[in-house]
């Protein structure tokens, strides 16, 4: 597998305050990477770092086998696309396209060549000739997505490009984005701190906290197999449950010691289990109820606290013998408050960390 | 919404409260009120005006503000050419092209270092860069008195002392709290990821500020182009203490005009010499008055 960027050791300290610290990634050719986390995790830090706008206190970067540690941005072969759009509000669109291609003095033909083949994959033909002020969001998003575009860059760094769209123009382009990467075939890191976005667009999802990657790996493994409590609680929409109780690892069961306990038997441990205190994870669309509890290596009996509609299905929080606990229900069955119904899942699916550490057993 | 569209849309849609009479109490009050302040600060121009159209005779009359019977424009064509100061007698012309030929040098080099440092200040800050802002800051709280007696000497070391060159810098100098604080504020207020955009698309330094910077920024020149052009028109106390008479500005050569004590007192020579100095300033006001409004809002509300 060719590397396209490689991150060895980075460092960056903002004065006295360590920002990212030993940071080591590598994004692989074609590879489109999403770096996710909530505000001040230092991912949209790490990606100016990769763009060469923030100069880095130690380590080593490099894009396409180049170590550009110390160059400038226009020369890292990289295009960037900005949260705020960041067009060039005196120039028209086809003048914010073409402005980085004339600083790296391409010739005039070239240029229009290029830019005749960007805004036809994006659709702004019409818009070429506007100033970015009478475009929409999505329009202007597009433009800016043009101008890292027409840059014929191996790498394409995006920095909450969606964040400041209405929801449904939000779904539309990031669909079109999807589509880009896979026309292009170009690499690309994404940030966001938008889990559907990472989810639906990454061949690979960094979590990062504190400067920190926590896990990375393809969406599938962070949400079925998350690393830590951290990420398991992070990925996921409603957020995962968590029981904090007793783990005998010999019988592999499960006591909350509150009067809730059950068998985990099923459950696969990434080391031969121990006892010890634990908490324990159970995604509420993991949770089954009514009739689909039936068969279900653990059941239960659950007192309905209250309920959610939300159409599709009805989110709904109960208790069960004393523990709090989220579930989804369909939208059809019949529920409410006060209700006792049974529910029941597949230690399969539980996540156990271990208490002290948060790491996954 | 064009003037045009925001008629159309009410005539379309007639809501709203009733148009008031333009006879209104509130009306009368608030015009009225116009009305009498304008009359008062426009009385003085008036009473120029018509004192610089009379001769000699007719002002002796003493009807300061009756309209001139004869109206003469030989008070103006002295004023402009004629009327002596000293041994010269070749009116203000001479200085009026003195005044240019500092005008245009200060003002170009002052709102160029002045853009220069506000955008330092702003888009590049170095370690120390707000304690110098800062300091900058403190140098428009002093009086210009201060310093007058030490940059004597700084222009005789730089040997610069009775040159046109001397007051430019002087002008430059002096210009440089209140336009880099304006230009700072302004560049302040440009997001900074348009600077990102523009380092990842290969613009440094001075690609940045001619071509991203300067293009957004014509509000803040002009006000900051008329506050020189005031200024530097309006200065007496520079220009009389480090030129020398050759090089005198207008505002010198009119004081020695009009406050010259000997002979008979021509109030129709100095109106008309007082409203050709003041003609420059106003004709400036009068041009871009709309930009330097929409500059210093632009200012207040981003910055």
């Amino acid at each position: 597998m060719t590397q396209s960027i490689s991150i060895k050791d980075l460092t960056l300290n903002f004065g006295a305050v360590s920002v990212l610290e030993d940071l080591n990634l590598d994004v692989a050719q074609g590879e489109f990477l999403v770096l996710l986390g909530s505000s001040g995790c230092g991912k949209s830090t790490l990606l100016n770092c990769i763009a060469g706008l923030l100069d880095i206190t130690d380590g080593e970067i490099h894009i396409q086998g180049h170590n550009v540690t110390w160059e400038e941005p226009s020369k890292r072969g990289i295009g960037m696309v900005f949260q705020s759009y960041a067009l060039y509000p005196q120039m028209t669109v086809e003048g914010n396209l073409a402005f980085g291609l004339k600083n790296a003095r391409v010739p005039k033909d070239e240029i229009a060549k290029r830019i005749a083949r960007a805004a036809e994959v994006l659709q702004i033909e019409p818009l070429l000739k506007r100033k970015p002020g009478a475009l929409s969001g999505g329009q202007r998003q597009r433009v800016a997505i043009g101008r890292a575009l027409v840059r014929d860059v191996d790498v394409f760094l995006f920095d909450e490009p969606l964040s400041n769209l209405d929801a449904k123009l939000r779904a539309d382009l990031r669909v079109e984005i999807k589509r880009l990467h896979q026309t292009l075939k170009n690499t690309m890191i994404y940030v966001t701190h938008d889990q559907v976005e990472a989810m639906t667009l990454a061949d690979r999802i960094a979590i990062m906290k504190g400067g920190q990657i926590m896990q990375l790996a393809p969406p599938s493994e962070i949400y079925n197999r998350p690393v830590n409590k951290y990420v398991a609680g992070f990925i996921g929409s409603p957020a995962m449950n968590f029981m904090d109780g007793q783990l005998d690892g010999g019988a592999q069961h499960f006591d909350t010691g509150r009067g809730l306990d059950f068998s985990v038997q099923g459950y696969e441990f990434a080391a031969a289990p121990t006892s010890g205190p634990v908490w324990l994870g159970l995604r509420p669309e993991h949770v089954q109820s009514g009739k689909w509890a039936e068969g279900q290596p653990v059941q239960m009996e659950a007192l309905v606290d209250m309920v959610e509609p939300m159409g599709s299905d009805t989110q709904v929080w109960a208790k069960v013998n004393g523990q709090d606990l989220r579930f989804r229900m369909d939208g059809q069955e019949a529920v409410a408050i006060g209700d006792r119904i049974p529910i029941g899942f597949d230690p399969a699916r539980l996540s156990l960390f271990d208490k002290s550490t948060e790491t996954r057993l | 919404m064009t003037a045009a569209e925001m008629n159309m849309k009410l005539a379309v849609t007639p809501r709203g409260a009733k148009p008031r009479s333009p006879f209104a109490p509130r009306n009368i009050m608030l015009y009225g009120t116009l009305i009498v302040f304008s009359i008062y600060y426009l009385l003085p121009l008036y009473v120029m005006i018509v004192t610089s159209l009379k001769d000699m005779a007719e002002i002796r009359v003493g009807n300061v503000f009756s309209p001139p019977v004869d109206i003469t424009f030989q008070p103006w064509v002295k004023a402009w050419a004629e009327a002596c100061t000293g041994i010269n007698c070749d009116g203000l012309s001479r200085g009026f092209w003195n005044s240019v030929r500092i005008l245009i040098p200060s003002l170009i080099i002052s709102v160029s270092v002045a853009a220069l440092t506000g955008y330092v200040l702003a888009c590049w800050r170095f370690k120390g860069s707000e304690v110098f802002f800062g300091i900058l800051l403190l140098g428009a709280f002093i009086p210009y008195q201060v310093l007058l007696y030490p940059l004597v000497i700084i222009l005789r070391e730089l040997g610069l002392f009775g040159s046109l060159w001397g007051l430019v810098l002087v002008h430059t100098i002096f210009a440089m709290p209140i336009n880099v604080l304006l230009f700072r504020n302004y560049f302040v207020a440009i997001p900074e990821e348009l600077f990102k955009a523009a380092r990842v698309d290969g613009a440094g330094f001075w690609g940045i500020f001619f071509r991203i910077v300067i293009p957004m920024s014509l509000p803040i020149f002009v006000v900051s182009g008329i506050i020189q052009v005031t200024g530097i028109w309006n200065d007496f106390l520079f220009g009389v203490v480090y030129t020398r008479p050759e090089n005198y500005p207008m505002t010198v050569q009119l004081n020695n005009i009009v406050n010259s004590v000997q002979g008979v007192k021509e109030y129709n020579v100095n109106m008309a010499a007082t409203l050709l100095t003041g003609l420059v300033p106003l004709t400036v006001y009068f041009f871009s008055g709309k930009l330097f409004i929409r500059g210093i809002a632009a200012g207040a509300v981003k910055g």
